[in-house]
Formats: structure tokens, sequence, C-alpha cells
């Protein structure tokens, strides 16, 4: 003790102190943050990223930038990880088809060897969510769980019944009905683009896990109650009843009053 | 011109006099010639009627045939799909039985009952002798209670109807306590841990990445025994990371968040709707009732739709333990506005 006393004073003992300090931080910020920033668990091959770097110079450059550093015409995907990758090409939501205030699904352009190839590139310049494990979207998990998570983290925007919503301007919630598993897990985990963020810190994978479980539930089980006219809402069931139920009663009021032949 | 009025050719002083009367005396044009259905004239056609009727009798009975076959026969197992089919069945068989009923008597009264067209009279308007009658019963019933000769009577009177109603206030008032300053405060206090609806688990600010919405309770309301949804009701929040450098807080307002971390009331100032529809590319809140939208850069600003006023701030900061917790309540009212809020 009596020797680091002496030494405080030494012209390096600043550096020193400082240099411990940053390595302490920043040891605590990497333990802190590591359940977020989980690490990659599918493996990609050299020739993956070889392959996804030729494709995304081709095809993704002119809006995310070389290196995917971002431009003024799409965001930087450093660090989005391989699961963002597989939803956005998987879903066909990218390539953008024109601007506009969202990407809307379509035919995927790119196969799923393409999409591997683009996700191994990008996972490659930065960590980030991996496609998940299979595990937690084989549908395995509780229904009944998932669908409190689903109606406290979901519903407000995807609709009570999945069927989606509108947000402002122009953008929308999509529906959740035939969209794979995969998919609904990588847009929890990744958040694209007007979704909040889910992490695990927030629904652990086996809550995201009971959520598909709920969505497949749902989707398998239909309608008890009959038609659901697009699950809407009043404005379906609205609509439906003003104009059929009020033409039935019309036309029972034009035959009550009309003259027999 | 009272004296003129008779309305004759004689009497009026008017040039125009040839056909005046045809004019004026308004012909009463009577029933239009009452016409014969075919049934009335027909007997095949009245038999035809007859057994149209009948059938949509049958109908009926077959519609409450099929309610009990479907009540009965349908049997329900773990799917949905029977259940489905049988509330189908149970539906239309209780339709049928009703419409049967209706449509037959409808068509029956159409097409057999007589009708001939019958006009009634008009009763005369009132006279001045009807209603000075009817003066005279009031002004009697008066003078024979004695109202005004027996003060006593009319006041005690006076007395007990206007006692009467006071027990409808006792009533009414055990609908429930007044809300007293209920609305002005919620769960909220310093300390009490940010957790997770519906699980209740503490949140570290470490867990909240950016573009991060984490759907927030107060510490200690799962475990509430009473009231727990009025205080559920009022202390929801939603909490959500961004950009620290995208928040623009107001003097005073700097240290309620973490590092980004901002959490705001999730009841519409508006009507009280869950505000819990985030973009996190816009930083936009959209309340899915009435779409009033609420611009989380702006402390929460209404920068769309009916809502009047921002969603209230809650102060956070992270505890020793690295936790989410409250700095204090909300600093105003939360959700709608409401009469004494001033």
């Amino acid at each position: 003790m009596k020797a680091l006393s002496q030494k405080r004073r030494h012209p390096l003992a600043a550096v020193a102190l400082l240099l411990l300090g940053l390595i302490l931080t920043g040891g605590l910020y990497a333990a802190a943050t590591a359940p977020t920033a989980k690490a990659d668990t599918t493996t990609y091959t050299a020739a993956d990223t070889e392959e996804g770097s030729k494709l995304f110079i081709a095809n993704c450059a002119t809006c995310h930038g070389m290196g995917a550093v971002g431009s003024p015409s799409g965001p930087s995907l450093v660090g989005v990880g391989a699961a963002s990758v597989d939803f956005q090409v998987g879903t066909g939501r990218m390539p953008m088809e024109n601007q506009g205030p969202q990407a809307e699904q379509k035919p995927a352009q790119f196969n799923e060897e393409q999409t591997k190839q683009l996700a191994a590139y990008v996972a490659s310049l930065a960590p980030g969510p991996a496609v998940p494990a299979e595990e937690y979207t084989d549908g395995g998990g509780n229904a009944a769980e998932g669908g409190e998570l689903f109606r406290v983290n979901c519903a407000m925007c995807h609709n009570a019944a999945a069927a989606g919503g509108a947000l402002t301007r122009g953008k929308y919630a999509p529906a959740l009905a035939g969209v794979s598993n995969e998919h609904i897990y990588e847009a929890m985990v990744t958040g694209p683009q007007n979704m909040p963020v889910f992490n695990d810190a927030n629904i652990t994978p086996e809550g995201k896990r009971d959520i598909i479980t709920f969505l497949n539930t749902i989707e398998n089980n239909g309608s008890p109650g009959g038609a659901d006219l697009g699950a809407l809402g009043p404005v379906s069931e609205g609509l439906f009843a003003w104009v059929a139920g009020l033409g039935v009663i019309i036309a029972f009021t034009i035959w009550l009053t009309s003259r027999t032949s | 011109m009272a004296d003129h009025s008779d309305g004759t050719p004689a009497g009026s002083h008017a040039v125009a006099r040839a056909g005046r009367s045809d004019v004026e005396k308004f012909q009463d044009p009577g029933l239009a010639p009452h016409r014969l259905r075919l049934a009335d004239t027909d007997p095949r056609a009245a038999k035809r009627a007859e057994r149209q009727v009948a059938i949509l009798f049958g109908v009926s009975v077959v519609g409450t045939l099929l309610f009990f076959i479907a009540y009965f026969g349908v049997r329900l197992d773990d799917t949905i799909a029977t259940l489905r089919l049988q509330n189908l069945l149970l539906g239309l068989g209780v339709a049928f039985a009703m419409l049967g009923i209706g449509t037959g008597i409808v068509h029956w009264a159409r097409a057999l009952m007589p009708d001939h067209e019958v006009s009634e009279e008009r009763h005369e308007i009132r006279t001045e002798r009807d209603r000075v009658a009817a003066q005279r019963i009031v002004e009697d019933v008066l003078e024979e209670t004695g109202i005004k000769r027996r003060p006593l009577i009319r006041n005690t009177l006076i007395g007990a109807l206007a006692l009467a109603p006071l027990p409808a206030i006792a009533v009414f008032r055990d609908l429930g306590p007044l809300p007293g300053n209920a609305l002005r405060h919620t769960m909220w206090k310093e300390g009490t841990r940010l957790v997770r609806d519906p699980t209740g688990t503490p949140i570290k600010a470490s867990d909240v990445t950016i573009g991060s919405a984490f759907h927030v309770i107060p510490d200690g309301l799962n475990e509430l025994e009473h009231g727990k949804l009025e205080e559920k009701a009022k202390a929801v929040v939603l909490l959500m990371r961004l950009n620290p450098e995208s928040l623009n807080p107001s003097p005073g307002r700097e240290n309620w968040g973490y590092n980004g971390i901002v959490a705001y009331s999730k009841i519409c100032t508006h009507v009280g709707c869950p505000v819990a529809l985030y973009e996190q590319q816009t930083h936009h809140l959209l309340c899915p009732c009435h779409q009033s939208t609420f611009d989380l850069t702006q402390e929460c600003k209404v920068i769309f739709g009916p809502a009047n006023r921002p969603l209230p701030q809650l102060p956070i900061k992270v505890d020793s333990e690295g936790y989410l917790v409250a700095q204090s309540d909300f600093h105003e009212p939360v959700g709608p506005s409401f009469w004494e809020r001033g």
C-alpha cells in the first residue's frame, strides 16, 4: 500500500488510472449488455459472406451504401443482424419497390440461398440478432400465456385477432395470418420499420415462442362465432349491419305495404 | 273585411265570379274504388294462397325441430368445429321458426283476410263549452278539498312533498364514494420499480435497447387485493428508448429520463383509451380510438386528433441495482380532463 501511495504523484499515474477506469466501465457495460446482443448461433461460411457481399453491392448498396453504412435514402445496416435481413428480404419487403410510407410485403425477390448469403454478409459486419433457433419457432409453447403477452404487447397495433390495423400517415401494422413462425420471431427481435423492438430482455425467447403458438392457434381455430368479416371490429361489422340488416328491414317494409295482386 | 269573408260569390266584391264556387269548394274524392284481389275472385288462387300460408307455418315448425335436433343431436367434442356447427343450426332453427310465423301471418292477412277500405270520421275539434266544463271541474275539486280554507293541511302537504325526495339522495349517494383526490394520484411514488406487464418482473436500464417499447406497471400492483384494475387503469406506463439526441426536454424535465429511456402514461388525455401504438421510426404514439397522435420527441405533444393535452411523463431514474424506478408520481393527473381539474 505504501509503495502505491508513494507513486500516486508519478506522471503516468493519471494515465494508468484512466486506463483502469475505462477497462472497468467497458467490461461492466459488455457484461450488462451481453444478454441483449446474443451471439450469432447460425454458422455461415466465408463463401456465404463473399457471395452475400456481391449480392449486396448489386442490389442493396444504392440505398444502404457501400459497406452497408447507410445513405440519405436508406439506414445503416451495421449491427442489424442476420434476423433483420432474413425478415426483410425473406418477406419481400426489401428490396423496396418504391419509396413510400412503408415497405410492403411482396413475393420475395431472392431465394432462400441468396437470402442466407445476404444475411451472412450483414451479420459479418457487426454482431446482431441471429436467425432464431428451431426450438423457439416450432409453435409448441403455451398458447394461453402467449395470448396474454400478445394482448399486452402486440394487440394494440396488430389487432386482438391479429388482423392488423392502421397507423399514422399511411402506415399500418400488417395482419399476422400466413406469416411464417421464423419471420414473426425475427420481427419481434429486430423491430422492422416502425415496429418497436422486443428484445429478449423484454419478452424472453420462451415468451416469444408462446406468442407464436398463440398466433398459430387462433389462425387454425378460425372464428367460432361465424363469419368474422375481417375481424376489423366496428367498421366492417357496422357496415354489414347497416347495409344488410337495414336492407332486409326495408325489403320487409315494402312487402308489408305492397298491394296483393 | 269580416263581413266579406262568407265566401259566397254574392257576398264577395271580387271581380271574377263565374265558376268560383267550384274552385273554393274542394270536392272530397272519397275512397278509391275497391279492387278485388285474385284470391277474392278465383277460388283456386285462394286455395293456393292458403297452401302458401300453411307452408310458411310449416317452415316454422321445421325450424323449431331443427333447433332441437341441433341442441340434442350435435355432439360437442373438444374442437371448435362442432360448436360452430351447433351455433349455426341453432341460429338457423330459431330464425326460421320466427320468420315462418311472421311471414305466414302477414301473407294470410294480405292475401285472404277481408281488405275493404274503412274510413273513420274525424272528431269535432274541442268546443268552448267543453273547455268551460273542464275548468269548472277543476274549480269544483279545489273548492271541495277546501285547500284554500285550510292552510294547515296545505302547509303540511308542501312540507311532506319537499321532504319525500330526500331518501333518493341517500340511495344514489350509496352508488359510491366521490373520487376525492383519487383522480390526481396513482400508485407511483419515489422508488417504485417499473415492472413488466403482466409478469411483474423488474426492468434493468440495460435491458431497454434503442427502439424498444416496454409495457409497464408499478411494482406491487399484481399483489393488490382490492382495486387492482382501478389502480392499473391509472398507472399503466409505456417505456421507450430512443436516441437521447432526439429528445427535446423542456427546462426542469431534463433528467426525467435516463439515457434516452422515457416513460409516459398510457392513458389518452382525450377519453382514456390506452395509447400504445408506438412507431419507433417516427416516434409517434397513436391512440387507436380516435387517432390522437402524440410526438415523443416533443414531450408527447398532441400533433393530431381530438386530445387536448400532452401525455403526462413519469420521471424515472436508476436505483443502485440498475433497475428503473420512479422518481415520483406523475406531476399532473393522468387521463382525460374532469370537472374539477381546472
